[in-house]
């Protein structure tokens, strides 16, 4: 039985389309390996950049390995604190996914439920959230999220402020983002709600909530899960902006932005490894997110290209 | 058409008053205005006499009319951090902005147009194909990430171009100050420009190419093959015209952009532009610069959008039918 199923997976045409496009393979790879790795990065890394205790001040500024004056012990050299830049960028890695994953979820959340009301309600409420959305469109998604930060980095406290300052971040870049969702849900409600199906449940008397939980959102989320792909890419690039312009996370806890941004410091001394490692990083990061997002929106849904 | 166009111009009035109301409550009641203004060893009574004269006393509506008012003749207060009035500050910063955004769009729409229309002609030969696969780069790589990339290749490696400041700038009239006459201007301006428009050059670049290619296969086209004439008239007198519509729009469109993203940019290469006044802003949690800020750029966009609106529609003439009547769908 299993092997039927497994014969039904392979011979599919998302498997041959998979297959058959090397860049997507490769990138699949890619991300496959950059997601174990930020994983396990506590169990994988070969130091704790975070111990102060592991950390030896004499060890600064080691170039990499295959470098005059590197060791094996840090394979890409250390930064400025002795921190090895390989074990940051594993940290950085997870850091990045983390907020790039949970903003898209909160971006489709807020976009999916006003797109379906607005869809399915209609009305001067349709107007008003598409109006919104249209506003909000116009507007560079960095610079509301930044605006977002920056009025939460005013209003709360500043140690409170970093604490929590990973959770600010989220929440800015995933309400940067919503409109998309909201546009993409709403067409789909609009298509769905005029079919037999919800007809004959709206006259078996099903609540109208019921009927947008129950039947249209699984109808409506195909498109949605692949512009999330390329949101999540997307939202790693403003994480990474963000932070790289100082007010993303706090160095204490950096993502690959932070890591660049400290690093940029010493690219003139000659210290290019601590920050030419990071920017390759983030660059394999967002490249292979990005070719299976551009993979899936050719393969699902040829439509929103 | 005339309802149209009065429609539009009321939607940008609302968009700029909500604008302005975001940024009223948040000079007002974000944080107190009087702490920030005053040390600690002010005492109460003070605190509260410079309460009643910043009129903070009054109704919510008096105020907010009274920062609208104050806002539309440039006043934003005085800076927090910097202890100077943000009307000064602003016009120290404004040219330098402008005049990179300004190279940027120059330079992403001629290379962008001339790229778009080599690829477009020439679909198959490999440097098409160098082209196509280097402005992916444009695309899906963070501005800052090809900002750092140029400074390390051009400045660190090869040391010709400088990472930092605008050069040598000269005062021409007023207040306004330009870079773009001295040699250590144009050389500081090129690494920032470029990164500042690659991706709206990218954008250009593609779009440009796609409209010719489709284009080209058009019954008028291969009419004017038939009657003979030569490649040149045909593609650039004939087919070009029609693939530049969609490029006004986008460039109008994306100049918007293009203030937002010279924030990171001027971050980058220390460019002393309103972006990195607003970073600063955000770090000090500097309130009069960030809604002075916010104002204006808010006011950018209003005003491109409506402009490429109107524009868009006297250019295509389709529209004036079809909007007459959707108007409210959109």
């Amino acid at each position: 039985m299993i092997s039927g199923w497994l014969k039904r997976i392979i011979d599919h045409d998302i498997s041959y389309s998979f297959t058959h496009s090397p860049v997507t393979v490769l990138s699949a790879l890619m991300t496959l390996i950059i997601l174990v790795s930020s994983a396990l990065a506590p169990v994988l890394t070969p130091h704790d950049p975070f111990n102060p205790a592991s950390l030896d001040i004499m060890d600064a500024f080691t170039p990499p390995a295959w470098v005059d004056g590197g060791t094996w012990k840090y394979p890409l050299g250390t930064d400025d604190q002795g921190r090895d830049i390989l074990s940051t960028i594993m940290f950085g890695n997870r850091i990045s996914l983390i907020v790039g994953f949970l903003s898209v979820i909160l971006s489709i959340v807020i976009g999916v439920t006003l797109g379906m009301v607005s869809g399915y309600i209609g009305g001067w409420l349709d107007a008003l959230i598409m109006r919104l959305a249209d506003a909000q469109l116009t507007i560079p998604s960095i610079l509301i999220a930044l605006l977002v930060d920056g009025i939460a980095r005013v209003s709360l406290p500043r140690e409170l402020h970093d604490e929590i300052a990973i959770y600010v971040l989220i929440f800015s870049i995933g309400i940067a983002a919503w409109p998309q969702y909201a546009r993409v849900t709403r067409s789909g409600t609009m298509v769905e709600k005029n079919k037999e199906y919800i007809a004959a449940a709206r006259v078996s008397n099903v609540h109208p909530v019921m009927i947008m939980l129950r039947h249209i959102i699984p109808n409506v989320m195909g498109p949605n899960l692949v512009l999330a792909t390329i949101g999540v890419a997307l939202a790693i690039i403003i994480e990474a902006t963000l932070s790289f312009l100082g007010v993303g996370v706090p160095p204490t806890t950096p993502s690959l932005g932070t890591l660049i941004r400290i690093g940029n410091e010493f690219l003139f001394s000659g210290e290019w490894w601590i920050t030419i490692f990071p920017v390759v990083a983030l660059i394999f990061l967002v490249l292979s997110v990005n070719l299976i997002g551009d993979w899936l929106r050719d393969t699902f849904n040829p439509k929103l290209r | 058409m005339i309802f149209y166009i009065i429609n539009r111009i009321l939607q940008s009035i609302a968009v700029m008053l909500v604008t302005a109301f975001v940024c009223f409550i948040l000079f007002n009641y974000v944080g107190d205005p009087i702490n920030n203004m005053v040390g600690q060893e002010t005492t109460i009574q003070d605190r509260e006499a410079l309460r009643e004269q910043l009129g903070l006393n009054d109704p919510t509506v008096v105020q907010f009319f009274r920062f609208l008012r104050n806002a539309a003749q440039g006043d934003f207060g005085i800076s927090y951090r910097l202890q100077r009035p943000v009307k000064d500050l602003i016009p120290e910063r404004l040219p330098a902005t402008l005049e990179l955004v300004f190279a940027s769009a120059v330079l992403s729409v001629v290379l962008g147009i001339l790229l778009g229309i080599y690829t477009g002609l020439n679909q198959n030969t490999w440097v098409s194909r160098a082209i196509l696969a280097g402005s992916l780069a444009g695309v899906s790589l963070p501005t800052f990430v090809i900002g750092i990339l140029l400074i390390y290749l051009f400045s660190v490696t090869l040391g010709i171009l400088p990472s930092y400041g605008r050069g040598e700038a000269v005062q021409i009239v007023g207040w306004w100050t330009t870079g773009l006459l001295t040699i250590s201007g144009w050389k500081a301006i090129i690494l920032p420009s470029i990164t500042l428009g690659l991706y709206q050059l990218t954008l250009i670049l593609r779009i440009v190419r796609a409209e010719m290619m489709e284009v080209l296969l058009t019954d008028y086209i291969k009419f004017a093959r038939a009657r003979g004439l030569t490649d040149r008239v045909i593609n650039f007198g004939h087919a070009l015209k029609n693939t530049l519509i969609p490029v006004i729009t986008v460039t109008g469109l994306q100049v918007g952009s293009l203030i937002a993203f010279s924030i990171i940019t001027e971050t980058v290469f220390q460019w002393p532009g309103m972006g990195a006044l607003f970073i600063q802003a955000v770090h000090f949690a500097d309130i009069p610069i960030m809604v002075a800020y916010l104002v204006m750029v808010a006011l950018f966009f209003v005003t491109i959008n409506l402009i490429v609106d109107l524009l868009y529609f006297l250019v295509d003439p389709r529209l004036q039918i079809d909007r007459g009547e959707a108007g409210g769908q959109g």
